[in-house]
């Protein structure tokens, strides 16, 4: 068996990943409870932003962590956009359109990356990247310190912004009482296309924590959008806490399973959980709605 | 202020309404009435903006609004309650007041919603609960509450007497007889025929998606063909 200090490790390192995935979680999940819509498009989204914070290191010489001045904005606009122009007109009045809109895009999307950055895997070189902190007999990875912080501070603001500003309780009347909100004068049109932009903007800031350490390929979005499906079900649908939540205990379990299991093992844990809570309480842990 | 020629429209391949006209002027009580599905809830859907009109002109302050978006139309004052109340709730019973203002009278909001209050005490009780856990009746005042955030000049109320005990109804009457000496014009869409006709000045009454019936209220009232129309006889 391994030493307390060990595991306490594991566990801590864990629920730093885990707030990375609650991020991508947390796009996910807003876009469901408002849209009512599966994204299958958000790992393709990932994977852009990632490499949107690629070639801002790459070609501009900008910090990953800069960089989400940039890209932030720039997965807002595309999601923005995107909802707008192509998801919206395409699937009126029938979701089952929605969701192979969606999965076309992710497609495009994919494949435009391929095109245009072959299938090359590439890096983003910090000095950074490998620090850790000590704290007590702890060693901690700065960069996921800093990712887990970001996250609490993330989940913090997109809290506030739903519950505090007028956008956000206009987000709020649209993913419950759409006609009510159309009888108000809120433009629903519009509101869906900002909270595919907030979405967009998470995976943004998803990005640019993870590339000091992480790399990026064409493929790399699915990797994550399967653990944050797995954390919104977790979480329960559309729920912000239940993602962040739902996002630091998968981020612990699979640290714990590649401890005990072997690291080619460590995803099995995350999905033994996963049916085991579609078993036991299928409206997620945290069943409250955005 | 609002006239409507007519007005077609429906849904997918059945057409609901074939040809509606008419007219709410300043400050009256209008009544709208009908058998369940003659197209009354049709009729209040196009003319908030929600359902695309087919046919016929809509004007509101002389000014067409049958091609608008229904922000655009809120914006303009005409505010529609909905049947079935379409409150938020997810949202606290002040938010969902705050958001009556969303689009119109947001300048007055903290002014709007003190009337609001003094119009209806019990939602001040519950300012910070639930929507969705209100009492029916508590949930149409909220509606309403609501439609008035907006400052309307033209108030459309769907069905507001709908599910509502005896007395809660009487009450809903005395309520917009009140918001109507207060100057506000009212159209008043219902299935409760003999109060209705008490409080309005005039009254249409829809058959198969026209009008069959129109005049004061009190005329209304006393026509044979009232009941012929409500029995299908």
């Amino acid at each position: 068996m391994y030493s307390t200090e060990i595991v306490l490790e594991a566990v801590l390192n864990g629920l730093l990943t885990g707030g990375v995935y609650a991020l991508v979680a947390l796009g996910l999940t807003l876009v469901y409870g408002v849209l009512h819509i599966i994204n299958f498009a958000h790992g393709a989204l990932l994977t852009c932003a990632m490499f949107m914070v690629w070639a801002a290191w790459a070609w501009l010489g900008i910090d990953p962590y800069a960089a989400v001045l940039v890209v932030g904005p720039l997965m807002f606009g595309l999601g923005y956009g995107m909802q707008r122009l192509v998801i919206g007109p395409a699937s009126r009045h029938d979701d089952g359109n929605i969701l192979l809109v969606t999965l076309g895009l992710a497609i495009v999307l994919e494949n435009a990356l391929l095109a245009g950055f072959k299938s090359d895997t590439r890096t983003v070189a910090t000095d950074y990247a490998l620090e850790v902190v000590s704290i007590g007999p702890l060693l901690l990875s700065q960069p996921r310190l800093v990712g887990f912080a970001v996250t609490i501070v993330m989940t913090a603001l997109l809290w506030l912004v739903l519950n505090r500003t007028d956008i956000g309780k206009a987000i709020r009347a649209v993913a419950r009482e759409k006609t009510g909100a159309r009888l108000v004068g809120i433009d629903v049109d519009h509101v869906y296309a900002v909270t595919f932009g907030i979405g967009c903007v998470c995976l943004a800031v998803a990005a640019s924590l993870l590339m000091p350490t992480f790399y990026v390929n064409p493929r790399i979005g699915g990797a994550f959008v399967l653990v944050a499906f797995t954390i919104v079900v977790l979480g329960g649908m559309g729920s912000v806490v239940g993602a962040l939540l739902g996002g630091l205990l998968i981020g612990a379990v699979e640290s714990l399973s590649s401890l005990y299991l072997g690291d080619s093992l460590g995803q099995l844990g995350i999905f033994l959980i996963f049916i085991v809570v579609l078993l036991v309480r299928p409206t997620g842990l945290f069943g409250a709605r955005v | 202020m609002l006239e409507v020629e007519g007005l077609e429209a429906g849904y997918g391949g059945t057409t609901v309404l074939r040809g509606i006209d008419l007219r709410v002027d300043e400050g009256e009580i209008v009544a709208v009435l009908g058998a369940n599905g003659v197209g009354k809830t049709t009729l209040n859907t196009v003319l908030s903006g929600v359902l695309p009109a087919r046919g016929g002109e809509i004007r509101f302050d002389g000014v067409r609004i049958d091609r608008l978006a229904d922000r655009r139309i809120v914006e303009a004052g005409l505010i529609h309650v909905p049947e079935g109340r379409r409150i938020f709730p997810n949202m606290s019973v002040i938010e969902n007041l705050e958001l009556g203002c969303y689009r119109r009278g947001r300048a007055n909001r903290a002014a709007n919603l003190e009337r609001v209050f003094t119009t209806f005490p019990r939602l001040r009780e519950r300012a910070s609960q639930l929507a969705g856990t209100l009492s029916g009746g508590e949930q149409q005042m909220l509606a309403i509450g609501r439609g008035l955030m907006g400052e309307p000049r033209l108030l459309i109320l769907d069905e507001p007497s709908l599910g509502l005990s005896p007395l809660l109804v009487e009450e809903m009457f005395e309520l917009i007889k009140r918001l109507n000496r207060e100057g506000l014009a009212i159209m008043l869409v219902e299935q409760n025929v003999v109060q209705s006709l008490e409080i309005a000045a005039r009254a249409y009454v829809i058959e198969n998606g026209v009008v069959a019936l129109s005049g004061a209220a009190r005329e209304v009232a006393a026509d044979p063909d009232l009941r012929r129309i409500y029995l299908g006889l």
